[in-house]
């Protein structure tokens, strides 16, 4: 690469810095792994376990459009929240959050996940119901699964009716992670 | 959307799967810009010499800017070179409409009125002598005739106030 890393960075930051991006992106090292943390002109729009560097840019570009590039200014400030949460300094994300491409009843749930406190469990059941969708539980599960911005959007903080963890897309292990992080269930206790 | 397994076309698969050869399906502007960046900077390298890295970033802006009406990816490589070549040219044409400013001047007075000036505490012949060979260019017949003396009076009196200006700004 005959390109400096300087002149290289000055060129992402120009492009985020003008507007001129879809998407901009970059990863976060935390407990709870590297993350993908990527942001639109209107807010968070995808955290991701388990990125694959290799083609992160590419499955961005199926959601949000091609002009993807990895640039770090748009990404600190929630780099620098989940920071401050993973130290147990914050207990609330306070980032816009761009939620566009999730259907209606996905948004809506996902507003409603929003408003779960740390450190506090809910079930599937409570969160259908809420939607007045009583009967949608299993619903639920799946926009759970398929939480666009898990640690933010608290997916992590819903269990099933009997207590058990259920599920979770980053894996069962991080869904422990988080909830003893946050107080919500004993260390000692056998999940 | 995570843990799920991506479905993103790979452009090069997909052209080989093709009955007729399908166009390269546009890839991320990121590996655009990756695949790109190093041949962006040595032809500006070539064009600008040490100028390339603002030209650099310029092109790369450029592109972005146009990135979004790209309808196939064939010749992407030629496409950013094209505008490299134009930041390039209107880097030239730049250099050329703003010429080096020129020393500015520490003093923009007429000469005359300079050494008016200075010849100032000079006697009255030699002041007159000097101002007006030195700062007006007359001749010392013309200033002879102007002080109504002779020019030998006239070279005379310029020289010795020239040596006297010389001895007070030593």
């Amino acid at each position: 690469m005959t390109v400096s890393p300087t002149l290289d960075q000055r060129f992402r930051e120009a492009a985020a810095a003008a507007g001129l991006l879809d998407v901009a992106y970059d990863f976060a090292d935390t407990p709870v792994g590297t993350l993908l943390v990527a942001t639109t002109d209107r807010g968070l729009c995808r955290i991701s376990y388990d990125p694959d560097p290799e083609h992160a840019a590419e499955k961005l570009a199926e959601t949000f459009g091609l002009r993807v590039l990895r640039a770090a200014k748009p990404v600190d400030p929630a780099r620098r929240q989940l920071g401050e949460y993973f130290e147990g300094t914050r207990t609330e994300f306070e980032l816009p959050l761009d939620l566009r491409v999730a259907g209606e009843f996905n948004r809506e749930v996902l507003k409603l996940l929003a408003q779960v406190p740390y450190g506090q469990l809910t079930t599937y059941g409570t969160l259908a119901a809420e939607a007045h969708r009583p009967k949608a539980a299993r619903a639920v599960g799946v926009v759970m699964n398929r939480n666009p911005i898990p640690i933010v959007l608290p997916c992590h903080r819903v269990v099933g009716a009997n207590g058990s963890l259920v599920g979770y897309a980053g894996g069962l292990d991080r869904k422990e992670q988080l909830l003893k992080l946050e107080g919500a269930i004993q260390p000692q206790l056998d999940v | 959307m995570s843990g799920s397994t991506g479905q993103f076309r790979r452009p090069r698969e997909q052209a080989s799967h093709g009955l007729k050869p399908a166009p390269q399906v546009v890839p991320t502007f990121e590996s655009f810009y990756e695949e790109n960046c190093d041949a962006v900077l040595r032809e500006l390298r070539r064009l600008l010499g040490r100028d390339a890295e603002d030209a650099y970033q310029e092109t790369f802006l450029r592109a972005l800017r146009g990135y979004g009406r790209l309808r196939n990816a064939d010749n992407l490589r030629a496409w950013v070179l094209t505008i490299a070549r134009r930041v390039a040219a209107d880097h030239y044409r730049r250099r050329e409409a703003t010429p080096e400013p020129p020393e500015p001047q520490r003093d923009s007075r007429p000469a005359y009125a300079e050494l008016g000036e200075l010849a100032e505490a000079l006697p009255r012949k030699e002041r007159a002598a000097v101002v007006l060979r030195y700062g007006y260019d007359l001749s010392y017949a013309a200033i002879g005739a102007a002080l109504g003396s002779t020019e030998d009076a006239a070279r005379q009196a310029a020289s010795s106030g020239v040596r006297r200006l010389r001895r007070r700004m030593q």
